[in-house]
């Protein structure tokens, strides 16, 4: 196929992932500003949102350090300046999915289409809790809906492969940085860690990957920071972990690589983190430090974008 | 003005053979089922017309194209010998245009003008002397055609370059066929849906001969904000190949390839919906972004097909049009089996004399003009339009043409008072391959929704219909 076609795909099914993150991300951050002040005292939530996303540096341009949670909320969610704004991720997809119409089943165009008309319904300024609360719903909505068109639809050749390429490079990057919250969000120093704040930031977090019910059935036990990490990370039955993300990564990588007929550096990259990842034990994670492991992760994951890039996309 | 002919009911108010089912079931049928199915055509059209222009932004309703859901019926005679006239145009079409680029026997034979071709703008001196795959250079003509009574079509305009269209002719049917099938159980309408698989098979016949058995085909466009992307898109689909962009494609010692994700991949004939301008900014203009910088080079050492050929607009302006007769009879022999509408040339003195005594009734077209800028129509026109126009006619009459306000046939239309007759045309696609020429039966059948009104254009309120020509029993 056209390396144009399959690098719109790639980029179509990581915007659609990534406005789906930004929005578990405002959903979380909202939650953990929620505490009742009893527990919290003066926390930076809004601010740790903004380094999660990794875009503090783009926020300090428009808005300086006045983080608050309604130039946070615009600035993820609307904000034309900033280039992974909720509403800019669907803007590049829309824009990607109309210059490969032809690659696109017309379900997957649909519930790009429609949402990018039914986005502009949503106006940003003085948007109430409940006005957010179901913008958010709306974004997850569409992800899910583009994301359940395409696995149902699409034909099983490199155009599908290069899209789901691109949701799980996506999603491993965010559920990364989505567990670095924790990192970010700082503990008041009347708080301990174990206390009751630092098991609701836990379970917050786990709440907004839809991963609350999944870690009682699979631990058994309350939540517990490294159980968190684990689920997220190790646990290859979660398919948001890294574990995970990575499985199918190689996976689809593999399946492009038969049907050309041929291995590459991508194939090499995405098989030797995946071992790496099911060689891990939480242990050896907390012992390198769990935000220093995510860095790493997270370059390492870039590193794989650029080069699926290189080999296929150009 | 005469009273147009109507193609469905005579003047003594019978029925025309095509139409007598249609007829029946349009009496039998009640207006309130009419009108929703209408509306059902229009939403699902709406959906379909998001498709078309959503893109481009809020205004994507006032984009829709109003689609009439009254078909115009040709019978299969009628329509034999108007593709019979169809590929004898196309033909002469193709063979004026190698002349011209060759031998130039029709100019030194005096019966075409030379400054026709030489001061022609779109007239392109690289091309002289080339030589193009299987010597042809119109693959895809939309000829325009007007009906002026039971027996007499008209062309109206030869469209020689990037002819559009095709897409609503094939997604009327679609939504007719999804509307009314019983419509088409009681009439036998010739199909039109094969047009993307014979147009598959016309380029691939025009593949260079050093091209593989199986050549590569591609779709060019200039792009997404293109107006008539949705078209380009539709057709590539359609066709199954790919629809690529300039800067998908490169060249390389005068071969053209495409950017795959595995590797370099051979171009045998591009379907490029690109004016010869943009093409290729080493040979046409310098800023165009959306061509390939040396396609021209690689097409003139014959190792790709560009459909349609370079150079191709030196046929189907209005000066040339009127040439056509003529046109036909040099190179084929035979009687054109097409009519011209009768023009008069304004470079002609006893014809300049004719034009200026009877302007109030003659349309006065620019040689060069389209879209209906430049234009006098004389029946409508006040005296000081029509003055301006004798002084314009005396300075230059080389730049115009003349012709006779025409009585457009009509077909029952369903507008806001019910089913009432309004002005058609059509434009049916003539594909050249090397192996043969394809018409498929039918085409894009415009219509001027305002009672009385002339213009068919989609831009001034016109509307389409599916068009259906009848098998014979």
């Amino acid at each position: 196929m056209l390396s144009r076609t399959a690098d719109n795909l790639y980029w179509l099914a990581r915007y659609m992932e990534r406005a789906d993150c930004l929005a578990r991300l405002l959903d979380v951050t909202q939650r953990l500003a929620q505490l009742p002040v009893a527990y919290g005292g003066s926390t930076n939530e809004w601010r740790s949102a903004l380094l999660t996303a990794g875009c503090a540096d783009q926020f300090k341009l428009v808005h300086g350090e006045d983080a608050t949670e309604q130039n946070v909320i615009n600035f993820l969610a609307f904000a034309p300046e900033n280039p992974s704004s909720i509403r800019n991720c669907f803007e590049i997809a829309r824009t990607n999915a109309r210059s490969v119409r032809t690659a696109l089943t017309i379900e997957m165009w649909e519930t790009i289409n429609s949402s990018w008309l039914e986005l502009k319904r949503y106006s940003t300024k003085d948007m109430t809790r409940e006005e957010l609360a179901r913008f958010l719903s709306f974004v997850k909505e569409t992800s899910l809906r583009f994301d359940g068109a395409a696995y149902r639809t699409m034909l099983r050749n490199d155009a599908f492969w290069f899209s789901r390429v691109g949701m799980y490079v996506e999603r491993a990057d965010n559920t990364a940085r989505i567990l670095d919250v924790k990192y970010h969000v700082l503990l008041p120093e009347t708080e301990h860690i174990g206390g009751p704040l630092d098991y609701f930031q836990w379970s917050s977090i786990l709440r907004s990957v839809s991963a609350l019910t999944s870690f009682h059935w699979v631990y058994r036990e309350s939540v517990k920071p490294w159980l968190v990490a684990d689920l997220l990370i190790l646990n290859a039955q979660m398919p948001r972990s890294l574990t995970s993300c990575y499985q199918n990564i190689s996976r689809y990588l593999d399946d492009i690589a038969a049907y050309y007929g041929r291995q590459g550096t991508a194939q090499r990259l995405a098989r030797s983190t995946f071992t790496r990842l099911s060689n891990s034990r939480m242990d050896d994670v907390f012992q390198t430090g769990l935000h220093e492991y995510i860095e790493t992760f997270v370059s390492e994951n870039n590193r794989l974008g650029a080069t699926v890039t290189e080999q296929y996309l150009l | 003005m005469t009273v147009a002919f109507d193609e469905m009911t005579n003047a003594d108010g019978s029925v025309r053979a095509a139409y007598t089912a249609l007829a029946r079931w349009l009496s039998n049928v009640p207006p309130d089922v009419l009108d929703h199915r209408r509306k059902e055509a229009e939403f699902i059209f709406r959906k379909i017309g998001i498709t078309f222009a959503v893109y481009g932004d809020s205004d994507a309703q006032e984009r829709l194209i109003p689609f009439d859901i009254i078909p115009r019926v040709l019978t299969g005679g009628e329509w034999s010998r108007l593709s019979k006239g169809l590929e004898q145009r196309t033909k002469a079409l193709n063979l004026y245009i190698k002349d011209v680029y060759s031998k130039r026997e029709i100019l030194r034979a005096g019966i075409v003008p030379e400054d026709l071709v030489y001061q022609n703008p779109v007239f392109r001196p690289e091309m002289n002397g080339q030589k193009v795959p299987h010597d042809l250079y119109v693959h895809i003509a939309g000829i325009d055609v007007v009906r002026i009574d039971a027996d007499t079509f008209y062309v109206l305009e030869d469209n020689a370059r990037t002819p559009s269209g095709v897409s609503y002719m094939l997604e009327n049917r679609e939504i007719m066929m999804r509307l009314f099938p019983e419509l088409f159980a009681e009439n036998r309408v010739a199909p039109v849906e094969n047009y993307a698989d014979e147009l598959l098979a016309t380029l691939k016949s025009l593949a260079p001969t050093t091209a593989t058995s199986d050549p590569v085909v591609v779709v060019l466009t200039p792009g997404i904000f293109n107006s008539a992307y949705y078209e380009h898109s539709f057709l590539a689909d359609k066709l199954g190949v790919e629809l690529v962009e300039g800067r998908d494609l490169f060249i390389k010692n005068d071969i053209v390839y495409m950017r795959t994700t595995e590797g370099p991949k051979r171009v045998d004939v591009i379907y490029r919906r690109l004016d010869d301008d943009f093409i290729d900014p080493l040979a046409f203009r310098p800023d165009s972004v959306l061509g390939v910088p040396g396609l021209m080079s690689a097409y003139h050492a014959g190792n790709v097909t560009l459909t349609n050929a370079v150079g191709t607009g030196v046929a189907d302006d209005k000066a040339v049009y009127s040439y056509m007769p003529e046109i036909v009879r040099f190179y084929l022999g035979e009687e054109p089996i097409l009519k011209n509408v009768p023009t008069w040339r304004c470079r002609e003195a006893d014809h300049l004399k004719y034009v200026l005594d009877n302007l109030h009734e003659l349309v006065v077209k620019e040689v060069h003009g389209s879209g209906g800028y430049g234009m006098l129509i004389g029946p409508r026109a006040d005296k000081a339009q029509i003055e301006l126009f004798r002084a314009k006619l005396k300075q230059d009459p080389n730049n115009f043409i003349a012709q006779p306000t025409l009585a457009l046939s009509t077909c029952p239309t369903f507008v806001e008072e019910g089913i009432a007759p309004r002005h058609v045309d059509l434009r049916p696609f003539v594909l050249t391959g090397s192996d043969k020429v394809r018409i498929v039966p039918g085409g894009l059948t415009r219509v001027a929704l305002q009672a009385g009104s002339l213009v068919v254009n989609s831009s001034q309120g016109g509307g389409t219909k599916d068009t259906w020509v009848l098998e014979e029993n």
